[in-house]
């Protein structure tokens, strides 16, 4: 059986046993709504992970800004939903917010994008902080009281499906010669260029990319949590969106995943301690930093060798970020 | 007579006050394997950076004419002349050192042609084929410098002389018309070199190329290079063939320090 | 005219706050590439330990002064020992982290044991609190004393980056940290004497702060921090006039934004000016271009 489509059919029992899983388990009642409330943060931020990853991990420019673009998601779909509250509304609000941030991020992306690491970070800082200034003080936006009775659109299927669908189009994305390119211009920006990688191209089409997701992110969390205000989407979200990606490694998409999917439940557990969770919060980050900067999954990506130890044919042999894993 | 396939006049360098090149003069005809050697610090790697694109000359022209139409190098972009047609290698190796070997010569073969973004994303039939394709041609190249059996292999892993190899692959990948190697085989011993030097001689041939190619080891561009330019603080001081340049008294004060240190 | 004036008065207190916090982003980053993320915070600190010498000791202000930027130093010192040593051969990303993560301690700390509330500080004595008025313009000693003590720090500084062997030894150890070993600089130590000093200029800022604004609060380091980061790349990273220069271009903009009537998009200005400095000239306005050599 040919490597790829093994690979493909793994990925696909996978999916279908968490969609169906969690159908059954929200049927059974196991999944209240205090734990859906859970299953939705932890799908936003495997989204907003997977989506900074590309930008971060994959294509080396470091952005601190990328609460910046789901604002820019979320106060779309909240304002079009508002205005249209259909499923059509809906997904004309995911659309338009996105295309909108991919369009800011374009932009922005353009001037900024060749500018050394650190001063990026600061830069992406800034727009971000731009951004929530200008939704603090406009009319649309309704400033800093926010918006809420944004209508809920957001169930178990449309999370599965766009949660699903952007780590299935940012992994293909990856493993194209697009992506490849974003890769490449990480690895050494000057060989890259030598051999005729378009480098702003890449890293500015990364950010784009990036920046979409970012902002369906943003479309979600406004269509389940009904209320979005500016200040959710300061520096602090930007922080923590970089600690899930750099948790589970620069460059692994399954590392994302897995630590969304852990500060997720970390997170809930704290709850009730909130300052204590902050401080243990940081700690982490620090311990983390010194012990094991390359997180749990470093560029890796966890192979599924399980399922393809069940099927006939090639044995996965663990390398960095190849074409090959990605696909 | 057919226009030279690169044209190179008056190239000037400035670095703050320093001039790292002075009116640089070179001349490459089509199919000609030259090299370009000189002390340490004569600016040799600076002339490369400068045909590349890495930066833009302070005075000069460069003009490329890989097919009839002059084309301008000067003040272009590294990856604009890559496509125009000239690939390097590097002084210091600078491969994907987390990639696979297949991924770095995949890489640059990608680079000449279209992909759609679509295409990219949702990983259509179309795609499929391309890729196949890539990947085929690709092992080509690993093929031609021995490196197929390590395809898989993280670059970082590769011996030494291998990795130069595969940098040299990379820049086949992009489908050249002047190769430009920067010292490709530093840190090689010498039947490594004498290996390189056949596998320069037979690239040339076989991809019909223009190789201009920087390197301290005589032995091999005395073998392989039919003429020779010899730069020494930023300026051309003597050019030629190779039995000129050997004789050429200027050429000897300026290496004999360079003997002394060697001895 | 007076308005003007005025405006400027306020700009020149607000700019000097700034530039002593940036003197200590610029030394820091000059010499370790590092965005100290958690040098806000030590400000934050520096603010708190004034507010406690001053309420709970009873010092005088100068007093207090002193006391907050000693405590400062040996904040620093302790950051960099603990949290950046162990990863000066790391990824820029990570150290980075790492400055947030101390950071966030930072913040949180403070707000566990004092609480989020903000504090008042106490009230000046008598010759502190007046006041001068040329016409229209009216000047605090506060201000004045603001303005004086940033300059006297920024000389005693500048001294002691030109003047001392530890001064040079920082210049040394930013140019290239392996010569500056080999010619038997103690780079430890260097790194160690930069952060103090940044340090301790950032523990003055804190309270020059507390005392001008009559207020502290355990996340008042935050933004301060960043638009003090701002500041020192405007002027230019690693150098300090550069610092200086941003920091007062800085309060400036600041106040001149505020007095047109849009002081609710004060930051936001304030960020756009330092994406426009990166976009035109990503030196700084003091900086010189440096390539990667290939």
């Amino acid at each position: 059986m040919n490597p790829r489509l093994k690979s493909i059919l793994a990925k696909t029992a996978v999916a279908a046993v968490v969609y169906v899983g969690v159908l059954l388990l929200v049927q059974v009642g196991i999944i209240d709504a205090y734990l859906q409330a859970t299953m939705v943060t932890i799908c936003v931020n495997i989204i907003l992970a997977v989506s900074l990853n590309l930008v971060t991990g994959f294509t080396g420019q470091f952005s601190l800004g990328h609460a910046g673009f789901m604002a820019i998601g979320a106060y779309s779909t909240a304002l079009i939903t508002m205005s249209m509250p259909t499923v059509l509304g809906f997904i004309l609000g995911l659309l338009v917010g996105a295309i909108l941030a991919a369009l800011v991020g374009f932009l922005i992306g353009l001037p900024t994008l060749r500018l050394r690491g650190d001063y990026l970070a600061i830069a992406t800082l800034g727009m971000a902080e731009i951004i929530r200034v200008l939704l603090l003080n406009f009319e649309f936006s309704n400033g800093a009281a926010g918006l809420s009775g944004i209508p809920q659109f957001v169930n178990w299927n449309w999370l599965f499906v766009l949660t699903a669908g952007t780590i299935v189009l940012i992994s293909n994305f990856l493993n194209s010669r697009h992506g490849r390119d974003c890769i490449a211009v990480r690895e050494d920006e000057i060989a890259a260029e030598s051999i005729g990688v378009r480098s702003t191209q890449a890293k500015t089409l990364a950010f784009s990319v990036g920046a979409f997701f970012g902002a369906i992110a943003g479309g979600v969390y406004a269509s389940y949590f009904y209320f979005i205000k500016p200040d959710l989407f300061g520096f602090m979200q930007s922080i923590n969106i970089l600690v899930i990606v750099v948790l589970g490694g620069l460059g692994s998409i399954s590392g994302s995943i897995i630590a969304a999917i852990l500060l997720a439940v970390v997170s809930t557990l704290l709850q009730p301690f909130p300052e204590i969770r902050m401080i243990l919060y940081s700690l982490v980050l620090v311990v983390l930093m010194v012990f094991r900067p390359q997180g749990i999954m470093g560029s890796r990506e966890l192979s599924l060798s399980l399922f393809s130890k069940l099927l006939p044919g090639r044995r996965q042999t663990r390398t960095k970020v190849t074409a090959e894993d990605a696909a | 007579m057919s226009t030279p396939i690169l044209e190179v006049t008056d190239l000037t360098r400035h670095f703050g006050g320093l001039a790292a090149l002075s009116n640089v003069d070179i001349t490459l005809e089509a199919g000609e394997l030259v090299g370009l050697i000189g002390p340490n610090g004569a600016g040799k790697t600076t002339v490369f950076n400068l045909l590349t694109g890495v930066y833009p000359p302070s005075a000069g022209t460069i003009t490329f004419t890989p097919a009839g139409t002059p084309i301008n190098l000067a003040g272009r972009k590294p990856y604009d002349i890559c496509r125009a047609g000239v690939g390097r290698t590097f002084q210091n190796i600078r491969l994907f050192k987390d990639l696979s070997v297949l991924d770095n010569v995949i890489i640059a073969m990608e680079q000449s042609q279209t992909y759609p973004l679509l295409g990219s994303f949702l990983h259509t039939p179309a795609w499929s084929t391309a890729r196949a394709e890539v990947r085929e041609r690709s092992r080509e190249f690993l093929r031609v410098l021995s490196l197929e059996d390590k395809a898989d292999e993280t670059a970082r892993n590769l011996s030494y002389g291998d990795q130069r190899h595969l940098e040299i692959a990379r820049a086949l990948a992009t489908n050249p018309r002047l190769l430009l190697l920067d010292e490709p085989a530093a840190g090689m011993n010498p039947a490594e070199t004498a290996q390189l030097t056949d596998l320069i001689s037979w690239i040339r041939k076989n991809y019909d190329l223009t190789i201009l190619l920087i390197e301290h080891d005589m032995s091999l561009v005395m073998a392989i290079c039919e003429r020779i330019y010899v730069l020494d603080h930023g300026t051309v001081i003597s050019s030629g063939t190779p039995d000129h340049v050997q004789h050429d008294p200027r050429v000897i004060e300026a290496y004999l320090g360079q003997e002394v240190e060697d001895v | 005219m007076e308005q003007f004036l005025q405006q400027v008065v306020n700009g020149l207190s607000i700019g000097s706050i700034y530039a002593l916090i940036a003197l200590g982003y610029t030394m820091v980053y000059g010499i370790i590439q590092l965005i100290n993320f958690a040098h806000g915070d030590v400000y934050m600190v520096g603010a708190y330990v004034g507010y406690a010498s001053m309420s709970f000791l009873g010092l005088d202000f100068f007093t207090s002064l002193l006391v907050a930027m000693a405590a400062c130093t040996v904040l620093g010192v302790i950051i960099e020992r603990v949290a950046y040593k162990p990863l000066r051969n790391s990824t820029r990303i990570a150290v980075l982290i790492t400055a947030i993560g101390v950071s966030l301690l930072l913040e949180y700390t403070m707000m566990y044991f004092v609480g989020p509330e903000h504090r008042a500080y106490p009230a000046l004595p008598g010759f502190m609190s007046h006041t001068f008025h040329f016409g229209e313009v009216v000047i605090t000693m506060l201000q004045i004393m603001i303005v004086t003590i940033s300059i006297v720090l920024m000389i005693v500084l500048q001294f002691i980056v030109r003047r001392t062997r530890l001064g040079k030894a920082m210049r040394a150890v930013s140019q290239d940290r392996d010569a500056a070993q080999l010619m038997g600089i103690s780079v430890d130590n260097t790194i160690s004497f930069t952060f103090a000093l940044g340090s301790a200029l950032a523990g003055a800022a804190g309270v020059l702060v507390g005392v001008y604004y009559n207020s502290v609060n355990p996340l008042m380091g935050i933004l301060p921090g960043l638009k003090a980061f701002v500041a020192a790349v405007l002027g230019g990273i690693g150098l300090i006039p550069g610092a200086l220069l941003g920091g007062y271009v800085i309060g400036a903009t600041e106040t001149f934004v505020a007095s047109i009537g849009f002081s609710m998009l004060r930051d936001a200005v304030v960020f756009a000016l330092l994406i426009i400095v990166l976009i035109f000239k990503p030196s700084g306005l003091l900086g010189k271009n440096v390539r990667e050599k290939v």
